[in-house]
């Protein structure tokens, strides 16, 4: 996020797009809800007549990927009608005249065409978001996990761009991670591309740093496989051995039985776990892991906030903390590293060799933690990125992007387009939630459905159906509920039974290599 | 800020204007007892606990809900203040049953602390029972009207602090109940189960089922964490009794959540207890079963089959996932794990799902 939770209070209007903030990151959505309720407006873009709905100033259900479209139509207007921060895009963005160029092309009406939003409703929608200045635009997964996904980005970050809404408190481009610490997995370096603190590997000086710090002659300099890469690699034979560490990917990744074929055919797969899951039945070796409260570290939240994370008992039998397994394979592979504890590894390596994370130490953090960057020991952290306009790599760039279609559309056998996501009662693949209890508030999957379409169909509430896609099929109960419009199906992928990702489509951002779990084609049948 | 100044307690003070004579105690070191009042949230004056004296004001006044004004004079300890608080906190105790003996909330409950403060040895009004059965039909939260007082607080977490609107005030006068939509179990009601209508609560009418007969405030050693589950980082603030989390409460000023939480947050935190966890390394055998192992034995055979690997088919052919949701350091010698000693880039994570 380039702003902060404590913002949303002070908001005049918000832009959501693509996140169910109330199911997802419920505390989020009540500092939300507060705003409204004390007059700040909302604009929400989803297809789903979420929650938040309620609280909607207005609500566009635009069609499932078709953002784009959506908002090349709102600065089409912005632009036509001279509604942008003309200042703010001369001083602090370059590229407008190609922005221009493309979004001239999507008039309301061809963007209605494409999103199911009335041209009218368009144009009110981008004088709304022009009469006020900050507007703070929040998005989640309904904005990247389509095969169009780094697009999405781009559209979100020209919008808030064209507006001059960057750079200001309550204002920003606010995308709410979805899991606890994958802020901070991106942060430490756990990417291909970059060490801790997103210094490039393919960058000689950046390697240098680090062969001098860790000890090594030689520090690899091609960008590494992103995780889709890795699971075809299992097939093809690039990847001989895979080592997962706490993660379900036989559930969490698209097409199941394609995952399960990929995981089978690893010659050797290593897992970190703290329970046996689908995964883990693949493993040759699995390790014994430390949980949530068993040690100490840090977390960094979405908006980059790095806090402490206390132990409170010991893992339970021989279970290791992860740290210790990792440097334990060094050691054996003729490495001895010094760090000893999270609180060591942080002080000691993370905030030497990550120059935005300098000034966190664990002492500093002991009570609310800090946001970085955060450069030096006397500094308190950054609340709000881009201040003054000013971007990381000088001005902010604006980048015009075409809408393309998700790659599976309905069509005559597969009538309905899949949609997914997180349900609130549950979290991932419920290796947590399903052993605290809350299996009581929400026991299985169910296929969510338009009254409408649930009447043609002849299909009750709680019956079961079955959904099939191109790639497999699962018989759940049907939810039929007014959330969701005409031709859609929604589901999540918490529970093995029912899971989506049966059904979902392996397809991914070229560049990012997302999966498009937001979009394939699945057919309803009543049993 | 000129002239905003009043008197309290005898010395003079400055104030903002809009604040209300509770805040301003506040801002001054003095303490006044609330029990309906909710920081946030707008003031009902529902409890009269907080009265104070205010010169040449007809009654004794609500401090939650009265705004402080220049040149007023006001006593919070004066003998018809504490004479009135104490008469209010025998009226509650009169109605109900606040019998502490084996309350969740006994040690940390403020109907209590206002009995003691007041000296309050002797109960002098009949005691009128309330007649409404225990709300329990779920698996997290109890309800017992017979420690309520209505007070609201719960209502007004439900209502202004979460937004969630699924509890509300229903029926009228000695009927009065803090209900869930038209009266119905929670677990059929709009209600989500957040739970920030316990933790509002003051006294034991609210209660973590789950957290029942395992500890007391007074047994219990609090440690501040952050939860487990989404990207906001709420921080929680976990009540340990003997290395066992018993219950979880949000830290009340904390950042990012000033003390909310959701489900998730505040009863998904037992997991680790659950009889399923790994406890030993695993390798599996020829036959494609699991056998237990020691460390050395399974970090050896690991280790020598990388080493294989690396000899045979290059660093790139190992790669690795790390994890989202355990700390930064694990990720972090994750990453250097595969940089350093394997010598590949092939580390990665669930980054863009």
């Amino acid at each position: 996020m380039t702003n902060s939770f404590g913002e949303f209070a002070h908001a005049k209007m918000f832009l959501v797009i693509g996140s169910n903030m109330t199911e997802a990151h419920p505390v989020a959505a009540t500092f939300l809800k507060n705003a409204v309720m004390d007059g700040a407006k909302l604009i929400l873009v989803d297809p789903r007549k979420q929650p938040l709905a309620d609280f909607a100033t207005i609500h566009a259900p635009i069609r499932v990927g078709s953002d784009i479209a959506f908002i090349n139509g709102l600065m089409n207007v912005l632009i036509t009608e001279d509604l942008y921060d003309r200042d703010f895009v001369e001083k602090s963005c370059e590229g407008f005249d190609e922005l221009k160029s493309k979004v001239m092309e999507y008039t309301p009406e061809k963007a209605s065409e494409i999103s199911g939003i009335p041209a009218d409703r368009i144009r009110e929608i981008a004088r709304t978001l022009a009469s006020v200045k900050p507007v703070m635009c929040c998005y989640t997964l309904g904005i990247t996990e389509h095969t169009c996904g780094r697009n999405n980005v781009l559209s979100v970050a020209n919008l808030q761009m064209l507006l001059g809404n960057m750079g200001l408190e309550s204002g920003g481009v606010n995308p709410l991670r979805g899991q606890n610490n994958v802020q901070g997995a991106c942060d430490m370096g756990a990417l291909p591309n970059v060490f801790p603190g997103y210094q490039q590997v393919a960058n000689a000086d950046a390697r240098a740093k680090f062969e001098k710090a860790w000890g090594v002659e030689k520090l690899p300099e091609k960008p590494g496989l992103m995780i889709p890469q890795m699971m075809e690699g299992l097939v093809d034979g690039k990847v001989k051995a895979l080592w997962i560490f706490g993660e379900n990917l036989a559930n969490t990744e698209p097409d199941i039985r394609k995952v399960e074929h990929e995981l089978a055919s690893a010659e050797f797969l290593v897992c970190n776990d703290i329970f046996p899951t689908e995964t883990t039945r693949f493993a040759h070796v699995v390790f014994p892991a430390a949980a949530w409260s068993e040690d100490d570290g840090t977390f960094t939240s979405s908006e980059r906030r790095v806090s402490r994370v206390r132990k409170v008992s010991t893992p339970p039998g021989q279970s290791r903390p992860n740290w210790w397994i990792f440097k334990e394979i060094a050691k054996r592979m003729g490495h001895e590293w010094a760090s000893g504890s999270g609180p060591e590894l942080w002080d000691n390596e993370v905030s030497v060799l990550a120059p935005a994370m300098a000034g966190i130490k664990y002492r500093r953090i002991e009570q609310d933690g800090l946001q970085w960057p955060c450069p030096n020991e006397e500094h308190p952290g950054t609340p709000v990125l881009h201040k003054g306009g000013v971007f990381t790599s000088g001005k902010g760039r604006l980048t015009p992007v075409d809408w393309t279609p998700p790659a599976e559309v309905p069509d005559a056998e597969y009538p309905f387009v899949l949609s997914t996501g997180r349900r609130l009662y549950h979290y991932h693949t419920r290796t947590q939630t399903g052993r605290s209890g809350l299996n009581y508030l929400l026991p299985e999957e169910t296929a969510d459905m338009s009254p409408e379409d649930a009447l043609a169909l002849g299909i009750k509430h709680n019956e079961v159906v079955r959904v099939r896609s191109r790639r497999g099929e699962v018989k759940v109960k049907a939810n039929v509920t007014e959330q969701v419009p005409k031709g859609m199906v929604w589901m999540a992928f918490h529970f093995r039974e029912g899971n989506a990702n049966w059904l979902t489509n392996a397809v991914f951002d070229p560049f990012t290599q997302t999966a498009e779990y937001k979009a394939c084609a699945v057919a309803v049948e009543k049993i | 800020m000129d002239g905003y100044v009043l008197t309290l307690n005898g010395k003079q003070v400055a104030f903002q204007p809009g604040q209300t004579i509770l805040e301003v105690a506040a801002d001054n070191g003095i303490t006044i007892p609330t029990l309906c009042h909710l920081k946030g949230c707008t003031p009902t004056g529902a409890c009269r606990i907080c009265l104070v004296e205010v010169t040449g004001a007809r009654s004794l006044m609500a401090s939650c809900s009265t705004p402080a004004e220049k040149g007023m004079t006001v006593d919070t300890e004066s003998e018809r203040v504490h004479r009135t608080r104490k008469l209010t906190t025998e009226f509650l105790l009169a109605s109900g049953r606040h019998n502490c003996i084996t309350c969740e909330r006994s040690g940390a409950c403020t109907l209590q602390d206002l009995a003691y403060k007041y000296g309050i040895d002797k109960l002098r009004f009949e005691n009128t029972p309330q007649p409404f059965e225990n709300e329990d039909m779920n698996p997290f939260i109890i309800r017992d009207y017979s420690r309520c007082i209505l007070c609201g607080r719960c209502v007004q977490a439900c209502q202004e602090v979460q937004v969630n609107r699924a509890i509300t005030f229903g029926y009228r006068g000695p009927h009065a109940k803090i209900v869930a939509g038209p009266d119905v179990r929670y677990d059929q009601s709009e209600c989500v189960f957040c739970g920030q209508c316990m933790q509002a609560c003051p006294v034991g009418a609210l209660v973590e089922k789950k957290a029942k007969f395992t500890g007391r405030a007074k047994e219990l050693e609090k440690v501040r964490t952050t939860c487990p589950y989404c990207g906001v980082g709420c921080q929680l603030m976990l009540h340990v009794k003997e290395g066992k989390i018993t219950k979880v409460t949000g830290v009340e000023e904390g950042s990012p959540n000033k003390g909310r939480l959701c489900v998730k947050g505040r009863f998904g935190y037992d997991f680790i207890y659950s009889g399923d966890r790994l406890k030993t390394p695993l390798i599996r055998e020829k036959n494609g079963e699991f056998r237990e192992a020691s460390w050395d034995e399974a970090l050896d055979l690991v280790a020598n089959k990388l080493k294989e690997i690396i000899r045979k088919d290059g660093p790139d052919a190992i790669a690795g996932v790390s994890c989202a949701r355990s700390i930064n350091e694990d990720s972090y010698q994750m990453q250097k794990l595969f940089r350093a000693a394997i010598g590949t880039n092939n580390i990665d994570h669930c980054a863009r799902t």
